[in-house]
């Protein structure tokens, strides 16, 4: 975690450009620049700031923005509100997508549906989420008129029906980007399963095909799908920055390409220190749940080097 | 036709693969035309705007009169030389970062490789936000460095593990034990023998580059205009998508032939360098 900060913090200097230039004005003097910069504290030696950086996180003080001055910590809660939904209802509809198209791939790859689902999923890996998203509007809200193609409503939660209808779309997108890839592990992992010798002595045993999948196959295929879950999940909440510009939605990924282009430095450094955070537990959750699935996993040193 | 063998696998390539090496041809030489001969001058406003697609204009106009088809043949070219420029900037840091670390002490293998994983935990996107954001505006320059950085951690810890599973290998103790200096080592010894995953690897890093740079552009980070970059002709194209459908969809079907193509090159690839995994497909 303290690697994680200094690595980050490191990233955020090297931005040129002084912090103190977002508080003054066009043609302020040497004077008023150095009180700006004393201000903000980017006077003081790196490894001082670094220190005061860090003491700060440690009480959850993530500063204020530069720029309108409103604490960064309340803004990300605020932004969350929007982000969270969005990652976690993709989350669990991609889950619901892959899982049985995965499944279906590798028991029936042999037919053309199985094929198809295939091929699918190699074109989903291939282009980039906003151009999904730019066709999905293009689709969706240009031509069927279903759905509204961006925006976020201005009274947000308070008005659920608005807000679902405005996260339809995207929702639909990071969910089909996320599908295309999770498809290819399940399948994979279900190939592990099938070609497995303790599948095949289970049928010798006289279980039924179908049964023999559901009782051996599912916990086993389950672990190495888990920890690619914790991934997947992470990176789309911080690739959420794409899809939030396509739609033009008010959350994370925004606040930190404005922070960018404002060199606001304490809304960068809260998104990413927030979003590293979360990767981080996402990370610790996907181990706990693979080590709950497979008991072997408990027994065994955990940390070795490979 | 007769079949075309390999002298690795002995046998026909797979129908995949050669839709992989089509696909990428295509583009190489789409791009490469673009150096001497377009149909029309890409600043050019040749007809009217938001045209559809016709014989005159294959993909239509833009919302200033130009051609797409050129706009987008360009892009071809954008496209590959950020992917080449990128790869190979990931490959040059990311296998000496990877060797490094697999032959360096304990303690500064277990810095390097604790940074790389948080490095990997971030989408390569986002680091190429954050390198694009720190130099002074964004170029096609930068845009490669950014994405090749980010993609050099990856590759990092990739040469990392493979270099580690040849250097515990008995004929390289033997080796040491010889006196071979561990540049000899890695020379005659770890990277003959690691290439053709990395190989591999970079294929797929390619493909990732050339989505990573249409991100960038499409955020407004990537090459400025006039370069006519996928992503920046898609995020155009997404404004006028009311009038002009088309154009929201031709320029990303340009970018999914290439990445699609260096996909399937790439496990090409790996079916030859490990046959063994051939049966999974």
């Amino acid at each position: 975690m303290l690697i994680a900060i200094a690595v980050l913090f490191v990233l955020l200097r090297l931005l040129p450009g002084d912090p103190a230039n977002a508080l003054v004005s066009v043609g302020a003097d040497a004077a008023q620049i150095e009180a700006a910069r004393r201000q903000v504290g980017s006077d003081l030696p790196l490894a001082e700031q670094f220190v005061r950086f860090v003491a700060a996180l440690a009480r959850f003080d993530l500063g204020a923005s530069f720029v309108s001055g409103v604490p960064v910590i309340e803004e990300i809660g605020r932004r969350l509100t929007v982000t969270l939904p969005l990652t976690l209802l993709a989350f669990v509809s991609a889950i619901a997508l892959a899982l049985p198209l995965g499944i279906l791939a590798a028991v029936k790859r042999r037919r053309w549906y199985g094929g198809l689902i295939s091929i699918a999923s190699q074109l989903g890996i291939a282009v980039p989420v906003f151009w999904i998203g730019i066709l999905l509007v293009t689709l969706f809200a240009v031509q069927l008129r279903l759905v509204p193609s961006s925006g976020f409503p201005a009274r947000g939660w308070l008005d659920p029906l608005a807000a679902l209808r405005q996260l339809a779309l995207p929702v639909l997108t990071i969910a089909l980007v996320m599908a295309a890839s999770l498809i290819r592990y399940v399948r994979s992992a279900s190939l592990d399963v099938i070609g497995s010798d303790y599948l095949r002595t289970a049928r010798a045993l006289g279980s039924g095909y179908r049964e023999a999948l559901v009782r051996h196959g599912i916990r086993n295929g389950a672990v190495p799908v888990i920890s690619i879950l914790g991934i997947e999940l992470a990176s789309t909440l911080l690739g959420a920055v794409v899809v939030e510009r396509v739609f033009a939605l008010p959350g994370l990924g925004s606040m930190l390409l404005i922070g960018i282009e404002q060199r606001d430095y304490p809304n960068v450094q809260g998104v990413l220190f927030i979003s590293t955070l979360i990767v981080l537990l996402v990370g610790f959750a996907a181990d706990i749940a693979q080590r709950l699935v497979d008991p072997r996993l408990r027994d065994h040193a955990i940390g070795g080097r490979t | 036709m007769t079949d075309i063998a390999t002298p690795a696998a002995g046998r026909r390539l797979s129908p995949t693969f050669v839709i992989g090496l089509v696909l990428v041809g295509l583009n190489v030489a789409v791009a490469l035309t673009t150096l001497v001969w377009t149909p029309y001058d890409p600043t050019a406003m040749t007809g009217g705007r938001l045209a559809p697609p016709s014989l005159l204009h294959l993909a239509g106009t833009d919302r200033l009169g130009r051609d797409l088809f050129t706009e987008i043949m360009i892009g071809a070219r954008i496209a590959l030389t950020v992917g080449i420029g990128a790869v190979a900037i990931a490959a040059l840091i990311g296998v000496s970062l990877g060797l490094i670390a697999a032959f360096a002490s304990r303690t500064l293998d277990d810095i390097l490789v604790a940074t790389l994983d948080i490095l990997i935990a971030f989408p390569t996107l986002l680091l190429a936000m954050l390198i694009v954001a720190a130099s002074d505006g964004a170029s096609l320059g930068t845009a490669i460095l950014a994405i090749g950085v980010a993609a050099s951690a990856i590759v990092a810890r990739l040469t990392r593990i493979l270099a580690r599973r040849v250097l515990a290998m008995d004929y390289v103790t033997a080796a040491r034990v010889a006196g071979t200096s561990w540049i000899g080592i890695v020379r005659i010894h770890v990277l003959p023998n690691i290439w053709p995953t990395l190989i591999v690897n970079l294929a797929l890093q390619f493909g990732l580059a050339v989505i990573a740079e249409a991100s960038l552009s499409y955020l407004g980070l990537g090459a400025p205009p006039p370069n006519a970059s996928w992503g920046r002709l898609l995020q155009e194209a997404q404004g006028t998508v009311y009038t002009a459908p088309f154009g929201a969809v031709a320029p990303g079907l340009a970018l999914l032939s290439l990445v699609i193509g260096l996909n399937l090159t790439a496990d090409g690839l790996r079916d030859i360098a490990d046959p063994t995994r051939r049966t999974r497909t």
